[in-house]
């Protein structure tokens, strides 16, 4: 077994997932059966293999840039006027489970 | 006229000819949903009064003789992912039960720019996490060609929706095989563009990478004018690419004589039924016939696909989610004492199994002493699958595969193997992480009647070739 109880009890902490004992046991056996399959990755050496985080930084781009010069079509000169406006508070609010006129309203965040 | 059988363009023409009305053709799909969706479950949300709204404006253009755009008073659907403005954005969750976008998808909003009517939102695993539209956290949606099977999934609702005469067509998104399995379950036409080629602005995240936007239709003909509505670059997403949209209706109808077509061993091997395998095959003899040639192709990092998938998918979902932190529009638990107990009581209540299990699964990949082993990993082996369909692209203009192992699965078949519901998606992984475009077709029935689907994936950028191999099939079908 890869993951113990411990180790699911301190990813869900991480995840601010609050889990039942139930659900804690199906995850272990889960978690446990789904990571031994990936194992299998292993039998690949990839030690001369650069990672690939994203498909779009061969398209689309000028090759013969380096680095964030390669999007640069998706920039664009800083503006002062005719930006898109910001929601306004009432639309951003609308949502919320609890808010004032101008605030998302949450639990005491300090302790005094 | 059958109101609730027509393809794009006998709507379209049928309003602009005054032959019908939009608010008619609107009408007959709600009465239909009306009749037929209480035992099948596509919709989430009806939007009656924007689709009565934009029919009414598409008759007044109508009216006055004016020109209809290319899907002037066309009924369709939307996947429950793609927010609408003014109207509830569920993704399949409760966490997000009462959300109500204060913006549009740029997808959508192109759709209805276009003309199009949308009847409602559609049904669709949480989060889009699942292969068999099982784990909305509304209610299950059952295929139309036989109700104790699954629609596939995640875009289950979308799928059923079209072949059920719900909607003329419908949006899905595709994250694993998400549009494709669907379509391939229900007997419909799904087509996954190639990453970057649809704004992904006002999709709610999956897995940022990998989530794409993309049409479910009842023919090859419909997908291509749904897609040169959606595509192009919108400077609200920096990953939709800078690369110009042909014309993929008009490319249509050229011939597919000495195409080189890709078979692909690793896609005919262990885990396929016989039955899928014969329909396959059967197809690329007729692609033979049309004057294709067909060329053996090794992809050979493909059985690694669906465990470098699901390392990648959930660590992007794992940080995705962490938005849904009951504060600004998610469900928030009552009676919480702390900020962080809020957190924590509010995700547990509003996710799913299944939600959880992916987000526990990539905090786990991404933490502290693992991130290398499995993470860093995962994303060397995407280089890898990567590097395959370069290889076999250099050889060949398209490579044909089953789309999924097996026709649909019964209800509650796999519900409690995760494993072996992630084994559905063998087949179509490997496009997702690779970015490349893929279309799911039609390609004949097994014994028990139920839909078999032929994939056929394409270079980058390159729909217009998967589009015109796909719809000579159709045609000679």
């Amino acid at each position: 077994m890869k993951v113990t109880d411990k180790d699911v009890a301190y990813v869900a902490e991480l995840a601010n997932l609050e889990l039942t004992p139930e659900e804690r046991a199906g995850m272990l056996r889960d978690l446990n059966s789904i990571l031994d399959y990936v194992d299998r990755l292993n039998e690949l050496d990839t030690s001369d293999v650069p990672p690939m985080a994203q498909v779009s930084d061969h398209y689309g781009v000028d090759e013969s840039k380096q680095g964030s010069e390669r999007f640069a079509y998706a920039s664009r000169e800083d503006l002062l006027e005719g930006l898109r406006k910001s929601l306004p508070h009432e639309a951003a609010l609308a949502n919320a489970p609890d808010a004032d006129e101008d605030f998302f309203r949450v639990p005491k965040v300090i302790e005094r | 006229m059958d109101l609730t059988s027509l393809t794009i363009d006998a709507a379209r023409s049928a309003v602009a000819e005054r032959k019908t009305t939009a608010l008619a053709l609107a009408e007959a799909h709600y009465a239909r949903i009306q009749k037929e969706d209480g035992q099948i479950g596509a919709f989430l949300t009806l939007s009656k009064e924007r689709a009565l709204e934009q029919a009414d404006r598409m008759d007044r253009m109508a009216a006055e003789g004016k020109p209809l755009p290319p899907l002037g008073g066309v009924p369709v659907g939307i996947k429950d992912v793609m927010s609408t403005r003014g109207v509830r954005t569920t993704a399949g969750s409760k966490i997000l039960e009462h959300y109500i976008p204060p913006y549009d998808c740029t997808a959508v909003a192109r759709m209805e720019a276009a003309g199009a009517v949308m009847l409602g939102k559609m049904n669709c695993d949480e989060f889009a996490m699942g292969s068999s539209n099982e784990n909305s956290a509304y209610h299950p949606v059952r295929n139309p060609r036989d109700l104790g099977r699954v629609p596939g999934g995640s875009s289950g609702g979308s799928a059923a929706a079209v072949a059920a005469d719900m909607a003329v067509v419908t949006l899905g998104s595709d994250t694993g095989g998400s549009i494709r399995q669907p379509a391939s379950f229900c007997g419909v036409v799904g087509l996954m563009p190639t990453y970057g080629r649809v704004s992904r602005y006002g999709l709610i995240a999956f897995a940022s990478s990998l989530d794409h936007i993309g049409p479910l239709a009842k023919t090859v003909k419909d997908a291509a004018i749904v897609l040169r509505t959606i595509a192009g670059r919108d400077p609200m997403d920096s990953t939709s690419a800078e690369v110009p949209v042909p014309d993929y209706v008009a490319g249509l109808d050229k011939s597919v004589r000495g195409l080189k077509l890709g078979m692909a061993k690793e896609y005919f091997g262990e885990g396929l039924d016989d039955e899928v395998r014969q329909a396959v095959e059967s197809a690329i003899d007729e692609f033979k016939g049309l004057g294709c040639e067909i060329v053996p192709v090794s992809l050979p990092h493909t059985p690694y696909a669906i465990p470098t998938y699901y390392l990648i998918a959930t660590a992007e979902a794992s940080a995705n989610l962490a938005r849904y932190d009951g504060v600004r529009y998610s469900h928030r638990a009552r009676g919480v004492k702390t900020l962080s107990e809020m957190y924590r009581r509010s995700r547990d209540e509003g996710f799913g199994a299944e939600v959880k299990r992916r987000i526990m699964l990539g905090t786990y990949a991404l933490s502290a002493g693992y991130y290398d082993a499995y993470y860093l990993k995962a994303q060397k082996v995407r280089t890898l699958l990567t590097r395959d369909f370069d290889q076999a692209f250099r050889k060949v203009d398209a490579i044909v595969t089953p789309t999924s192992p097996t026709a649909a699965f019964r209800l509650g078949e796999k519900l409690n193997d995760p494993l072996a519901m992630y084994l559905a998606d063998i087949y179509t992984v490997t496009a997702d992480l690779a970015g490349i475009p893929g279309i799911s077709i039609p390609c004949g029935e097994t014994k028990e009647k139920l839909p078999i689907g032929l994939q056929i994936l394409g270079r980058h950028f390159d729909e217009a070739t998967i589009l015109r191999i796909a719809h000579a099939y159709e045609q000679a079908g």
